[in-house]
């Protein structure tokens, strides 16, 4: 029987001079796309610990409240104030209207109050009616897990 | 002078790139581990529909457990000076009482829980006791679950379907009211 005849010594290696390129490609891919979409808080809010928690599944449904001393520059707190998305509200009846809006387009809207531990329940009764005037009534009040 | 330059010898002077794939695979896994999108949590609350002409229905006495929280934090449960460690037991007696005691309630249906702030207490004591008070009812949730033959109530909760009836929160739904506001003078 004749020997089997040894492949020509081509060499079939596949180039992976480009390899790197692809794989810094899809890193950069990810790191772009990876949209931490932070608002810029412009008060402090420092939220409570909790052991009762729950877990909001749907981002999309969440609209947040800030409500704390303001930050000032030079590490400085002012007076507590409530930020809706990225403005101050300074007129407090103006989040009637506003959270209605935000409703008309989310029906199943969900405020998540983040409130400085140091704040006085006046101000979060306050908005708390608000809230209630415009019909946005599932609200949460953000607080972090309990350590003990 | 005559000194001549010794011309070095060339080699090949390249940066091996074999693992140049490995160096990158690291830092995407390492970015796609730590990106870590946080999930927000916190307590959850609805709040009652503005107040209209009606009055809400009134409650029993005896039906409802009332929870002062005062200027500084310091608690008045049932008019009695209290604490927020006393609070979770104290749910928990009151809800499932089912009229045995005549100072609990009728029946964990008919149970509300009063909580009340004045517009100077602490944002933080609110929720030390509005988080006791959930804690309670958690508690009460998780012994109703273990009879029912499941290890807690979040395997209960996870184990429905969407039509399913909740029956551990059929039986012992979570009242808990935020008294309204006193009017601004």
């Amino acid at each position: 029987m004749g020997h089997f005849s040894k492949k020509s010594g081509v060499t079939q290696d596949i180039p992976t001079a480009s390899l790197p390129d692809i794989i810094f490609m899809l890193l950069i891919f990810f790191m772009v796309t990876t949209v931490l979409r932070e608002n810029d808080v412009l008060v402090r809010a420092q939220v409570p610990a909790a052991e009762a928690l729950t877990k909001i599944d749907q981002k999309r449904l969440v609209s947040y409240i800030w409500i704390g001393p303001e930050k000032l520059p030079g590490n400085q707190l002012g007076p507590t104030a409530v930020q809706i998305d990225d403005v101050l509200i300074d007129d407090l009846g103006s989040i009637r209207s506003i959270m209605y809006r935000k409703l008309q387009e989310q029906q199943k809207l969900i405020v998540s109050l983040k409130v400085d531990q140091t704040s006085e329940m006046g101000i979060v009764q306050e908005v708390e009616q608000e809230l209630r005037q415009a019909g946005t009534l599932r609200i949460n009040y953000s607080t972090s897990r309990y350590v003990q | 002078m005559a000194l001549k330059f010794k011309k070095r010898k060339r080699t090949g002077g390249e940066i091996p790139t074999a693992s140049m794939a490995d160096i990158a695979f690291l830092l995407l896994i390492f970015f796609l581990v730590t990106t870590t999108i946080n999930v927000d949590t916190g307590i959850g609350m609805v709040l009652p529909p503005p107040l209209d002409e009606q009055e809400p229905p009134p409650v029993n006495a005896r039906n409802m457990l009332k929870i002062l929280v005062n200027e500084v934090g310091q608690i008045l449960m049932e008019d009695k000076p209290s604490s927020v460690a006393l609070i979770r037991a104290e749910v928990k007696k009151h809800v499932t009482n089912n009229g045995v005691d005549p100072n609990y309630s009728e029946s964990p249906t008919q149970s509300v829980i009063s909580i009340k702030t004045s517009s100077q207490t602490p944002y933080e004591s609110y929720i030390d006791v509005l988080d006791e008070t959930w804690m309670g009812y958690f508690e009460i949730w998780d012994a109703e679950a273990r009879r029912l033959g499941y290890p807690d109530y979040v395997t209960y909760a996870a184990s429905l379907g969407e039509d399913d009836v909740n029956e551990v929160r059929e039986t012992y739904p979570a009242a808990i009211s935020i008294a309204e506001p006193d009017p601004q003078n």
